[in-house]
């Protein structure tokens, strides 16, 4: 599972939407295997599209959670034209680059930060299903 | 109940079929790679029910996360590219903030759940999880596809199950003998009421249909237990998947009772479509 999915997950009990510590799931960096993937190609334009999409708090926080706490706190600001980006900018979105999509969990577990659930992945897949008596 | 029938009838079918069936699941259908191809660069979707993950890649440009609820199915995805993004979860609690992606598609599953109450409310569920402004496309079997081997057409019953024959390779035997059409004649047998006082008729009916209902059920799994144990004995395994098979219009009825806002509907490959807007 790339590192940009955890942008998107939170815990499937509905309970917990009440509550704001659904989202993002705390990961367990003693347990979460990275795996690094150079062959996933760079395109600026797409990433400065994601970038834009995704919620810059969580980010840190997984980050922080798998033991990168070297990302600036604030979501970088770029130009939205690609033609207007300079060479410092594209550093940056090469550095997103490799913690989004180049990063992997490929085994691990995470947990609701509200009720206390644990979710696994195994295989870099993670299983987000329910025992019958959560579901 | 309806979730027990689809765990028995959904569920554990996919888990079991689930090589075989990926095997068979490839060429991705024209209107669905229209719909992707559609986004823009960098936009963010999810496609519930992805089974082996067909549609994760034709659009490279746009990042999709594929669930689907057999873990067979996803293993299966994750084996034809490693790179696609594949989850287990249920559709009906997607593990999604609401008003978050860009879009959403549902190739061939609504049809899964065995309610209409529920179709509706699984539609709602995906329509939640888009912005505003966003699309969402689905895909449902239809009832009106006279013309496929299946032969399923309008006035026959739309709540199914669907053989899937799984048979040793080297056994190519096709089992002809289709029982859905024997469906087509059904007893019509009609409740005494002489007895019964006017005012209680209307309760009476109703109990009486549900009795006729859980006959009619527990008859066709017999004869379904009949005919697996038959297969087996030619090496073959019927397995049996619940739909139910739309007629024309019912997927936009079922969108619109879920608050989405038609964009256009059609008919392709023995389906209806339906590509809806959340207002």
């Amino acid at each position: 599972m790339k590192f940009l999915t955890t942008n998107f997950l939170k815990c499937s009990v509905k309970a917990c939407d009440i509550s704001n510590l659904n989202f993002p799931l705390e990961y367990d960096g003693s347990k979460c295997k990275l795996v690094q993937n150079e062959d996933i190609e760079f395109q600026p334009e797409f990433l400065l599209n994601i970038l834009d999409r995704i919620d810059w708090p969580a980010i840190l926080q997984v980050a922080a959670d798998l033991g990168n706490t070297s990302l600036p706190s604030q979501k970088p600001e770029l130009h939205t034209n690609m033609d207007e980006l300079n060479e410092e900018e594209l550093v940056i979105l090469r550095d997103l680059h490799t913690l989004l999509l180049q990063t992997s969990i490929t085994e691990g577990e995470m947990r609701c930060r509200n009720c206390g659930h644990v979710y696994y992945i195994k295989n870099s897949i993670p299983n987000l299903l329910l025992p019958p008596h959560l579901a | 109940m309806a979730s027990a029938k689809e765990e028995e009838y959904v569920h554990k079918v996919y888990n079991e079929i689930a090589s075989h069936f990926s095997q068979t699941r490839y060429k991705p259908w024209p209107i669905v790679t229209k719909f992707l191809n559609g986004q823009p660069v960098g936009s963010i979707g999810i496609d519930v029910g992805c089974g082996n993950g067909k549609y994760l890649n034709v659009n490279p440009n746009i990042f999709i996360i594929g669930s689907d609820r057999s873990d067979g199915l996803i293993k299966c995805a994750h084996e034809i590219n490693g790179q696609y993004n594949v989850l287990v979860a249920d559709g009906m609690c997607l593990p999604h903030r609401d008003n978050t992606f860009d879009f959403a598609i549902s190739i061939a599953v609504v049809h899964h759940w065995s309610t209409r109450e529920r179709r509706v409310q699984a539609i709602n569920h995906i329509l939640n999880k888009v912005k505003s402004g966003s699309q969402i496309l689905i895909y449902c079997w239809a009832l009106e596809q006279s013309t496929s081997r299946r032969g399923y057409h309008e006035g026959m019953e739309q709540d199914i199950l669907v053989p899937w024959v799984l048979q040793e390779k080297t056994k190519k035997k096709r089992d002809t003998s289709d029982s859905d059409k024997s469906k087509d004649k059904k007893n019509l047998i009609k409740p005494d009421l002489s007895g019964i006082p006017p005012k209680e008729r209307a309760l009476y009916m109703a109990k009486w249909k549900k009795e006729q209902e859980d006959i009619r059920i527990e008859q066709e799994r017999k004869e379904k237990e009949s005919q697996q144990i038959r297969h087996e004995e030619k090496n073959e395994i019927t397995k049996y998947r619940y739909y139910h098979l739309y007629r024309e219009g019912e997927l936009e009825e079922d969108c619109i009772s879920a608050g989405a806002k038609i964009i256009t509907s059609g008919y392709e490959r023995d389906n209806w479509y339906v590509i809806a807007k959340k207002p």
